[in-house]
């Protein structure tokens, strides 16, 4: 069981994960509310859950279909919300050095 | 003639009698929108041209033929915003048609208007709205409810006939008590997802609000089915529920699971249910306790699943495809960074901080893992509970609509408004919430009726029978 009192939230590295750029009045506010919400759930861990399986008993199967091509999106139609494109391509940053 | 308070069976009369052109009630429409939204701001979006237009040719003989219907602003209409009531997505056109945009195009209703929520559908008050909060119509000092806050806004204040919204944790069903309406969730695969913007794709689910259960089976009956664009929408016949409406509850046994009249519930919300559960048994149904043991851990488990599937569904929102982008990257982590924290609202940034904590490398076992196990449970107690019964009553929510602002700053308080509605869509049945009394204050109460999987002609059944011998859906708010 991992450690899960209040403190244990490391919001400042959980929103790099979440490519998410925080101020330190949000990263505050969020620590503290976050910590409350995880006291809240930590209730989950006085479950019994050892005799149920993490699919449950659901009956799922993967649906197929044959990889045909169907009607979609025109280029332009997908890019006309980008916020810059150019020559049917999206554009972003460089990447690579 | 005022049109606006009609049901839509009533509506259509006047219609296919010729009463009333199509033109004429989106005019009608439009002026009551124009008369009280200053007050309630259900609606985002309002091209009451485009509306016209449609009306225009709008064909009386199908069976929405020239009925307008609202639709929360998560739903992609082509060529129209859909913002989710986010600043991320301001200026973004939808290009293409959800389904349920389809089917109500064939089915010949007019599209009117996106309404207002809480921002990504992640609330319970529709204060999470970055373009400000929508008023309950029965107190406009008080919210609507949320996420789906400016649907059963617009069709409680009769500026809408019906409207779309959709429901994750009770979105549908607890804005609907909140301003007495009827609020239908259906059952999980029922209805097709494609084209809804994705906050949990394992609990979102397209429903309805309307005045009537005759109008939510009606709307279901045509929104409901098979779509090979949504792999979760389930191959199934689609009954027509408006058939079976009328036949009583006569012989059904209606469960009331005790674990949902609790502490903390307020006095007059518990004597309206138990009051409905009094007229059921009037009626001829029998009444069964039953018990849903797992009932406390909803809330809980839902917070890990549906932040962790959050933090997934809103990692397209980068800058590069659609939406808002920062300007002046420095590099991709830079836009990437920036776009999210100037796109998005408070209450989206904790859930995507929250999700990716609970499926993170160390706490993903411990959490996300955890919950599932447990939502299992929670859709095992209720396949037992309905060995024993057709349908469960419960309170939607466990107050009135609270005042604006009361429960911003406390986010575990606001979680808990959902308290009874989260575990149906964890065990992905149906409910539905149907009006059943007011405080003493004049705020509106709602009854939950909830089915088992394709449970939903007995559950309309159920909520019909009530309807039908009590005045409540007839009241009207003094705007």
């Amino acid at each position: 069981m991992a450690e899960t009192s209040s403190d244990s939230i490391d919001v400042t590295y959980v929103a790099d994960l979440a490519r998410l750029r925080l101020s330190p009045g949000e990263i505050a506010t969020f620590q503290k509310q976050l910590g409350d919400v995880l006291g809240y759930v930590s209730q989950l861990q006085e479950v019994d859950v050892s005799h149920v399986s993490l699919l449950g008993d659901a009956d799922l199967k993967n649906r197929l279909r044959a990889d045909e091509l169907q009607p979609s999106l025109s280029p332009t139609e997908a890019l006309a919300n980008a916020p810059r494109q150019d020559n049917n391509l999206f554009v972003v940053p460089k990447m690579v050095e | 003639m005022d049109i606006t308070s009609l049901t839509i069976p009533e509506l259509r009369q006047k219609l296919s009698s010729k009463a009333v052109t199509p033109r004429e009630v989106v005019d009608q429409l439009a002026s009551r929108v124009e008369a009280v939204d200053p007050k309630l701001k259900a609606y985002l979006h309002l091209d009451v041209e485009k509306a016209r237009a449609a009306a225009d040719v709008a064909n009386p003989a199908l069976p929405l033929g020239g009925v307008p219907i609202a639709i929360k602003d998560v739903i992609n209409v082509k060529g129209d915003p859909c913002t989710c009531a986010s600043k991320i997505l301001q200026g973004y056109v939808a290009p293409y048609d959800a389904t349920v945009i389809t089917k109500l195009r064939e089915a010949g209703a007019v599209l009117f208007g996106r309404t207002n929520m809480d921002e990504f559908a992640m609330g319970s008050s529709t204060e999470n709205s970055s373009w400000g909060s929508t008023r309950n119509p029965w107190d406009l000092d008080r919210i609507p409810g949320g996420s789906s806050g400016g649907s059963a806004a617009a069709v409680g204040g009769h500026e809408a006939f019906a409207a779309l919204g959709t429901d994750t944790g009770g979105s549908i069903r607890q804005p609907a008590a909140l301003c007495s309406c009827v609020g239908l969730k259906p059952t999980y695969g029922r209805v097709s997802r494609y084209g809804l913007v994705a906050f949990a794709s394992s609990l979102d689910q397209i429903g309805t609000f309307t005045k009537t259960v005759e109008e939510a089976a009606l709307l279901l009956e045509i929104i409901a089915g098979y779509d090979p664009h949504d792999n979760t929408s389930i191959d199934r016949p689609v009954p027509k529920y408006t058939h079976s409406l009328h036949q009583g509850v006569k012989g059904l046994r209606l469960g009331v699971p005790k674990e949902y009249f609790i502490e903390g519930i307020d006095p007059e919300v518990e004597k309206a249910v138990r009051d409905a559960i009094e007229e059921y048994k009037k009626q001829g149904a029998e009444i069964v306790e039953v018990s849903l043991p797992h009932t406390k851990y909803a809330v809980a488990v839902y917070y890990i699943i549906a932040t962790a599937e959050a933090s997934a569904n809103l990692a397209r929102f980068d800058g590069v495809r659609y939406g808002k982008r920062a300007q002046n990257p420095k590099d991709i982590l830079d836009m990437y960074g920036r776009t999210r924290a100037e796109g998005f609202g408070a209450e989206v940034k904790r859930r995507i901080i929250l999700g990716t904590y609970v499926l993170s490398s160390g706490y993903y076992d411990a959490y996300y893992n955890r919950a599932q196990k447990v939502r299992h449970m929670i859709a095992e107690d209720f396949r037992v509970a309905f060995e024993s019964c057709d349908a469960l009553l419960t309170p939607t929510s466990p107050t009135a609509a609270f005042k604006i602002g009361e429960r911003t700053a406390d986010p575990l308080q606001m979680y808990l408004a959902d308290i009874f509605t989260i575990a149906v869509n964890l065990a992905g049945i149906c409910g539905i919430s149907i009006p059943c009394g007011f405080t003493s204050s004049k705020l509106p109460i709602g009854l939950q009726i909830i089915g088992p999987k394709w449970g939903e002609e007995t559950m309309f059944r159920v909520a019909h029978a009530y309807e039908q011998a009590t005045p409540w859906h007839k009241e009207k708010p003094p705007l």
